[in-house]
Formats: C-alpha cells, structure tokens, sequence
C-alpha cells in the first residue's frame, strides 16, 4: 500500500491538489457563512478566470506550438453570446447555478464553433500568418458585437448582464478551473495530447508517422477556444456589463505574457503566473496612481523578452546546458530514484524531439530502447 | 466630385500604409520575422516628432530628428531582441517582437501620460480645382509618398547594397557564400523600415493630429494586412496592397450602411486572401521545403 503510494507520481497531481485544496476551503467557509471580503471576492474571481485563460491559451501555443492572438475574441464570444443567454434565462430560471450552468455551456459551445472557423484555416497556414488570423478574428470579433443588432447586444453601451449574487462567483469560478485542468491535463497526457505534441516539434516528422495533423490542430483550437469561452461567460457575471472594447488585443497579449511567464507548455506554471500577475494587477492597480501603474507592463515585457531570449537563443545553447535548473534536479534525482532514466548519454535525453520522460510513459507499444537510440536531429529541440 | 475626393483620400491613405506595409515586408523577406514592434516604432517616431517640434518649432528639424531616433531604434531593437534569435523557433522570434511592441508602448506611456496629445503642423488650407476642393495636406502626402516609393525601387533595384537585399532574401546561405556580409544587410533592412515608418507616423499626424501609446498599433496591424493582401516579401505587392487597403477603407467609410464595419472588412478581406491566396496577389508562390 504505502509502496504504491510511493510510486504515485505526485507531479501530476499537485495542479488538482492545490486548486481542489483552495475550492474546498472556499466553499466550507461559504457554507459555515464566514465571508471572505468582497475585495478578496474580486480578486479570487478575477484569478480563477485568468487560469481558465491561460491554461486554454497554453494548450495551443505551449503544446500545439501555434501562437493565437485571438483569445480573448472566443472569451468575447463566450462572454456575450453567454451573458445574452443568462439574462433571456433568468426570467424563467431565476439567478440561481442552474442559469449559470447553461450560460456556461451556451457560451462556451459558441466560442468553440468560432474554434472551429478559425481553426480550418490554421490547417493551411502556421506560424506568422496564423498569429495574425487569429489577431485579425480577435478584431472583427468585437467590431461585430459593438455595432451589430444593438437591440441584442446593447451596441456601444455594451450588454447589461444579468444581476447574479456575485459571493459564490469565486468558488463556481475554481471548479471551472478544476474541470479545466482535469480535461486539458488529461487530454494532454493521452495519445492525443502527445499527437499535438508531436506536430509542435516537427510537423512533418508526425505527419510521416500517421498523425492527422488537420484533427489534432482542429482539436487544440476547439477545446482552448471553448474554455475561452467559459471565462467570458464567468468574465460577463463578474461585470454590471459587457464591454466589447475590453476583448482588444491588449488583453489577449496580457493572457499570452501568463502563459510565457509560467512556461510554454507548463500548466502548473500557468497557475502560478496567472495568479501572481492577476494578484499583482490588481494590488498595484490601487497602489500605483495614474500613468506609474504601466510600470509593471514595461516590467512584464522586459520579463518576456528576456525568458524568450534566454531559453531559445541558439547562442546561450551552451551556457543553458551548463547552469540549467532542471539538469541540476534531474542530475540528483536519478542518481537516487529512477535508474531507467538516462544512464549512458544524458545529452541524448535533450535532443530527443517530443520531450517525455520515461516517468511519464504510461504505456508503450512498440519496445524501444529509447536511450540507446541514434536520433541526431538536425535542428535542436525547441525546449531546451 | 465627392468620389474624387474619396479617390484621392484613399490614395493618401493607402500610400501612408504602403509606407509602413513596405517596412513589414522588407523586414518579412530577408530577416524571415514578422517585426511586430513596427507599429510602435511609428508611435515612437511621432512623439519625437513632437518633442522636437514644441522645442524647435521647425517641422524639418523634426521630422529628421524622427527619421534618425527611429532608425536608431529600430536597429537596436534588432541587435539587442532579434538577432540573439537567428535561428531559434519563429514562436519564440515572434513572442520577443510582441514583446518589444509591449515595451515600447508601456515606455511611451510612462513618458508621455496616456492620455492622447494634440499635434499641429498649422493649417495648410485646401486647393481647388474647378468644383474640386482637396486638403493641401492630403495632396503632400500623395505626392510625398509617390516620391519615396519610386526612390526606394530605384534604390532597391539598382545600388549595390538593394541588390543584396533581394538576394539575402532569396537565398540567405547562398548570399553569405557570395560574400556579402548578411548581418549588415538586415540592419540596413531595420534602417530603411524604421525611417519609413518615422514618415508614415509624420504622414498620419497630418492626417489625424493626435497621438498617444497605442497610435502606432492598429495602422501597423493593418499595413501588415496591406503587405500580406499584396503579398509579403513583395515591395511593388507591399505599394499596391496599402494602396488598396486605403481605398477600401476610404470608400467603406461613405457608406453609412457598413461604415462601422470598415475594421472588420477589412480583416475579412485578410483572412479570404490568405485562405485562397496565402501567397499574397503579387507574391510569388513559395513551395515548402522539408
């Protein structure tokens, strides 16, 4: 019993851990009537959406390794198209968690089929030109909701929202971010996930090896378009209305510094940056006055710069490989644990293009002795 | 009479585009980046612009003073953020350029306030002809920009150093091979693109006399939409997409029917072109080599 605790692999349950940890010790001091702020309210809403966020915008361009500008068009979706469905319903349902359930669904099924409109042309195009689709769909997105049907959407006043009872909001926001991280973990640790991988590292090379390509890319847009969605619609509740002008591309570029900052492809570092910045915002928000408040964007852009620089410039490759922390971890944590993980040739394990560690490989079909392979890729993996 | 006038409104507008579309797609041809800060490289160069005027009062003296902090930023920019980069993921190269725009534009923000200044070049009145009657301003920048463009073609195609940029865009490895030091070509590429954008930002402000940290950000995401529609990497296709781009925003803007809309035609326009033409309509189809 305690050995195959042992052998549980703690990591990939530390993101469910914390988060599960933070939602039960909200909801019982909900339910024992002992309210948090109405400041700590704002804020702990405010991160549980800037999760949802990044952890969605991580799957495309942390895993899928395509940059999406247009994030916060789906959340516009999700919030409008969500909002506009909470207040037609709450006549009939009242405010209750039932509205907010189906403005949830409506919202976030709507932003996935815009997921999926801009995903078919991320079939043809990649790279550059993606980015500036998507940038481009984030724009006429909003140009849309501003000025079409204002009898619907409320036009440049924005859409008034329904006036929910905004003290359980935080805590129906961090089971969002549960059930987030259960699909998107999930998803990323099955076959799937490892066929988006794949096509991040070499496209052709997965191709070549039957991956449809076409699918998994429609797949990522979809399933981090839909959450998109889903904060919008949280996003909308969390507001007296909905203002499309706020959906620019300031705040998908905001959402976009979240996921570089925590780490492409990192959903627990995800978590970390999303909360710290948003906690961060929102104390210097009322700290700083004025025009010193953008001191800390010029500071999170230095930040940015300076990590994309750090972990992707061919020209630090040998100084990375010399002091890198995770090398140093790993260094002490085979000689102890795990004598399946690199013992010949520790450098192969970084040239290795799709990055699984042998702790991570839950089944293998094909028997291969990975480190003894001669894989010698012609151009260094891009995480390392 | 009022179409002319949209006519030549379009033209004006579109050259200011083509102006900076040009700096994009030089950029895009030989260093293989798309320079995301160049948008904000117009806003730095309209706050020089001024800076310098309230101080001088000599719009010349501005306008150089613009013209040469621009290309010294846009070239360091380019030393500092995307050369350690050559050769790394286009992801990475493309996040730093998104970066460097956040910069820049916090760092106006922080200097300059966030609220949007007025700029005045005084009145330059209206010429007419007949039953025609034209903003002098407009007819300068028409001819102004005429005038660049012509220069830089001629520039391009027959000196020595343009030549070498076609040629680094063509085949960089082949280029060094020639001896052609591809370095210095690419700075000279951030050079001539920030100068451009100096003007465009000089050319904007004529136009609409206002300007704060975000100035340069949306005509920089819409000439980049300019160089893709004429084809990116193309300098005639960079001219001729601005251009376009101006008249479709000029003559959209008249109709009071989808006037609101004239962003989001315009990136509809954007995204049927690179679905069914991702080459651009002067671009040259490139075949993708494993």
């Amino acid at each position: 019993m305690i050995k195959q605790l042992k052998n549980v692999k703690w990591k990939h349950f530390v993101n469910y851990i914390v988060v599960g940890a933070a939602l039960i010790v909200f909801a019982i001091l909900r339910l024992v009537g002992e309210d948090v702020p109405r400041s700590t309210q704002f804020l702990l809403q405010n991160i549980s959406i800037a999760m949802i966020l990044a952890v969605s915008l991580n799957l495309v361009v942390g895993f899928l390794g395509e940059l999406s500008l247009g994030h916060a068009g789906f959340m516009c979706v999700g919030a409008y198209l969500g909002g506009k469905i909470a207040s037609l319903l709450e006549a009939t349902l009242g405010n209750g968690p039932l509205t907010l359930l189906l403005s949830l669904v409506v919202g976030g099924l709507c932003a996935a089929v815009c997921g999926v409109i801009i995903g078919l042309p991320a079939l043809r195009l990649k790279g550059d030109y993606l980015a500036i689709v998507t940038l481009a769909f984030g724009e006429i997105v909003k140009v849309i909701f501003q000025n079409a049907a204002p009898k619907v959407f409320g036009g440049t006043l924005g859409l008034p929202t329904p006036k929910y009872s905004r003290h359980e909001l935080y805590i129906y926001g961090f089971a969002l971010v549960l059930i987030t991280l259960f699909v998107i973990q999930n998803l990323m640790r099955s076959r799937h996930g490892r066929a988006i991988t794949a096509i991040r590292d070499n496209e052709i090379a997965a191709r070549a090896t039957g991956i449809n390509i076409t699918k998994y890319k429609l797949m990522a847009f979809t399933i981090s378009a839909f959450f998109a969605g889903i904060a919008g619609v949280l996003f909308s509740y969390t507001q007296s209305s909905v203002q499309a002008v706020k959906f620019g591309y300031n705040y998908s570029i905001e959402i976009l510094v979240m996921v570089v900052l925590g780490g492409m492809g990192n959903i627990t570092g995800s978590l970390i940056s999303a909360t710290l910045i948003t906690y961060l915002n929102t104390v210097l928000a009322t700290k700083l006055e004025g025009d010193s408040a953008v001191l800390k964007d010029m500071v999170y852009a230095i930040i940015l710069i300076t990590i994309i620089i750090y972990r992707n410039a061919p020209g630090l490759k040998g100084f990375r490989e010399k002091y890198n922390f995770k090398n140093l971890i790993s260094k002490i944590h085979t000689k102890h644990h795990d004598p399946a993980y690199v013992k010949d040739d520790e450098a192969a394990w970084d040239r290795v293009p799709t990055k699984i560690h042998m702790d991570e490989i839950l089944s293998v079909d094909v028997s291969v002795d990975v480190s003894k392979s001669t894989l010698t890729p012609d151009k260094p993996s891009k995480e390392d | 009479m009022d179409i002319l006038t949209t006519l030549i409104n379009g033209l004006s507008q579109g050259g200011v585009y083509a102006m900076i579309a040009i700096g994009y797609t030089m950029v895009y041809g030989i260093a293989k980046m798309l320079n995301f800060a160049h948008g904000d490289i117009i806003m730095v160069g309209g706050y020089t612009l001024l800076i310098f005027l309230n101080m001088t009062g000599n719009p010349l003296i501005a306008i150089a003073a613009a013209i040469v902090l621009c290309i010294v930023l846009g070239v360091v920019i380019e030393k500092v953020a995307y050369k350690p980069l050559r050769g790394a993921s286009p992801l990475a190269v493309l996040i730093t350029a998104i970066g460097v725009s956040y910069l820049l534009q916090s760092i106006a923000q922080i200097t300059q306030g966030s609220n949007a200044k007025m700029v005045t070049f005084g009145d330059m009145g209206v010429l007419k002809f007949g039953e025609l009657v034209i903003q002098t301003k407009t007819v300068v920048t028409l001819i102004s920009t005429i005038v660049i463009m012509v220069a830089l073609s001629i520039f391009i195609k027959y000196s020595k150093t343009g030549r070498a940029m076609i040629a680094t865009s063509e085949d960089r490895a082949a280029t060094q091979l020639m001896g052609i030091n591809v370095n210095k070509i690419i700075t000279i590429t951030f050079a001539i693109g920030s100068a451009l954008a100096a003007l465009a930002g000089f050319f904007s402000l004529l136009e609409t006399p206002q300007i704060s940290s975000t100035f340069g950000a949306m005509p920089g995401i819409k000439a980049f939409t300019a160089a893709v529609i004429g084809g990116i990497g193309s300098i005639p296709g960079a001219m001729f997409g601005g251009i376009l781009l101006g008249l479709i925003e000029c003559f959209t803007a008249k109709v009071p029917a989808i006037a609101p809309y004239t962003g989001a035609i315009e990136f509809g326009i954007l995204i049927i072109i690179l679905l069914v033409k991702p080459s651009g309509i002067l671009g040259k189809k490139r075949r993708e080599k494993v």
